[in-house]
């Protein structure tokens, strides 16, 4: 029984905190990003005024518009941001964990990108439906290279003879930079690369925000989102920044110094800030927009030969 | 909204507005001009927590920079329905108020505000920076 409520109150925790740590760390990312461009950016805390202000206004629900798929799907999109970090460990705990939850995450992070595909299709605009169209490909693109890059570590564990190599808990606590040769640390290291495109890709970021681009198709896939419902997708985002960052500080970064809880949520944190600022702020401020065939061309060709060939180093 | 007829509940609203517009620019003369540095790194006016977007439902705020013909004040009407409330729309150079240069055109608008509900005038020729700046400062602390 007290197991059952430590983990609930744990659960609260995980949904409150990390709704704030995902604004926080949207606020330092564009203050990152306008001091890169040379400007003073917005104060720390201009997303949560963003999602206050966004709470008070009128939610339009367009008049040809599917409207229970339309009001679901920021929901789900949220709910399973969410649910998404009660399995994976943050600071070395996580709340459902169990033997194949890598798999199952793996496909979970498949559910916000669909849910706001399904809203911009359900909404009738045609910027939408080209945005979700484009959506669908970049998902279809980052998906076979982020499956062998998360496999790599779990092949690892396997190899030396540990027992549950799908779990997320034992990847974290064996370090897989230990387990291989000195081949496989280069193996690893390009994993390392491919994983810092594949989170801009994952969150669609600049170089990869084909279906929210601005100057061409009217902000796509949110086009016809306002109010509550656009609050939703927002949150969302920032909770998915976090549940991604986590993911693969678990598979890839899981040094820490195993004195008391604090320190290890402090180092967690900072890993968290590092991971953002590589693979969000720089790429996003030194690369401009791809062409939908380029993106294609970069996850099928470049990004899946690396992953391939760093899986190949470290068998 | 008619900043003149805010009552305390509406000025609650629009204190949490004011601390993030997102701004929908609709721009077909000179003014666009004028505006386009306010967005680039020298004023930047991300610091005050606006920020340019590109759908109406999205936006808080229209500016409507420069004169409105017979023509594109459809489109502009057509803006201002798509935007959810509570919205302002800020009317940009002197060619809003009494049709600036082009006073004696035929097709041109002279006072906007016998077509859309225009909360701010920035009069100028076309307006400064530091000119718009200044209008929002007014306007955020008309809302307090």
């Amino acid at each position: 029984m007290t197991d059952l409520i430590l983990k609930f109150v744990m659960a609260m925790g995980i949904i409150f905190g990390s709704i704030i740590l995902g604004l926080l760390l949207k606020g330092i990312d564009r203050i990152l990003v306008a001091r890169m461009q040379r400007r003073v950016g917005p104060p720390l805390l201009q997303p949560f005024y963003d999602v206050k202000k966004l709470m008070i206004k009128e939610s339009i629900i367009p008049k040809d518009a599917i409207k229970w798929i339309f009001e679901l799907s920021p929901l789900i999109s949220l709910a399973v941001s969410i649910l998404i970090l009660f399995y994976v460990p943050i600071a070395g705990k996580s709340i459902l964990g169990n033997s194949g939850d890598l798999i199952l995450v793996i496909y979970l992070f498949i559910f916000p990108g669909l849910a706001l595909a399904l809203g911009a299709f359900s909404s009738n605009s045609p910027y939408s439906n080209l945005g979700g169209q484009r959506l669908i490909i970049n998902m279809l693109g980052y998906e076979f290279p982020l499956a062998i890059v998360s496999l790599t570590p779990a092949w690892i564990i396997y190899k030396n003879g540990f027992s549950n190599p799908f779990s997320l808990e034992t990847i974290y606590t064996h370090n897989i930079w230990n387990l291989v040769g000195p081949v496989g640390i280069i193996g690893l290291l390009i994993e390392t690369v491919v994983i810092f495109i594949i989170i801009a890709g994952e969150l669609s970021k600049t170089p990869f925000d084909l279906d929210t681009a601005d100057s061409e198709i009217a902000a796509g896939v949110l086009a016809e989102y306002s109010g509550k419902n656009l609050a939703m997708f927002y949150i969302a985002e920032a909770v998915k920044l976090v549940a991604i960052a986590s993911l693969f500080i678990t598979l890839f970064f899981p040094w820490n110094i195993e004195t008391f809880f604090g320190l290890h949520l402090l180092i967690y944190l900072l890993k968290l800030f590092l991971i953002v600022f590589l693979s969000s702020s720089l790429i996003r401020t030194a690369t401009s927009r791809f062409k939908i065939s380029h993106l294609t061309r970069t996850y099928w060709g470049y990004l899946t030969l690396l992953a391939i060939l760093g899986f190949i180093f470290t068998l | 909204m008619n900043l003149e007829k805010t009552n305390h509940k509406s000025n609650k609203k629009l204190r949490k507005v004011a601390k993030a517009i997102w701004v929908f620019n609709w721009f077909n003369s000179c003014g666009f001009t004028e505006i386009l540095p306010v967005v680039g790194s020298r004023w930047d006016m991300e610091r005050f927590g606006l920020v340019p977007v590109s759908s109406p439902r999205q936006a808080d705020c229209l500016i409507i920079a420069g004169y409105q013909t017979m023509k594109s004040i459809k489109r502009a009407k057509l803006i201002y329905e798509q935007m959810p409330s509570p919205k302002l729309v800020i009317a940009l150079g002197s060619c809003p108020v009494t049709g600036g240069m082009y006073w004696d055109s035929y097709n041109t608008i002279k006072r906007l505000d016998d077509y859309i509900p225009v909360d701010l005038y920035i009069p100028g020729c076309p307006p400064r920076p530091e000119a718009i700046f200044d209008g929002i400062q007014k306007l955020m602390q008309r809302v307090k």
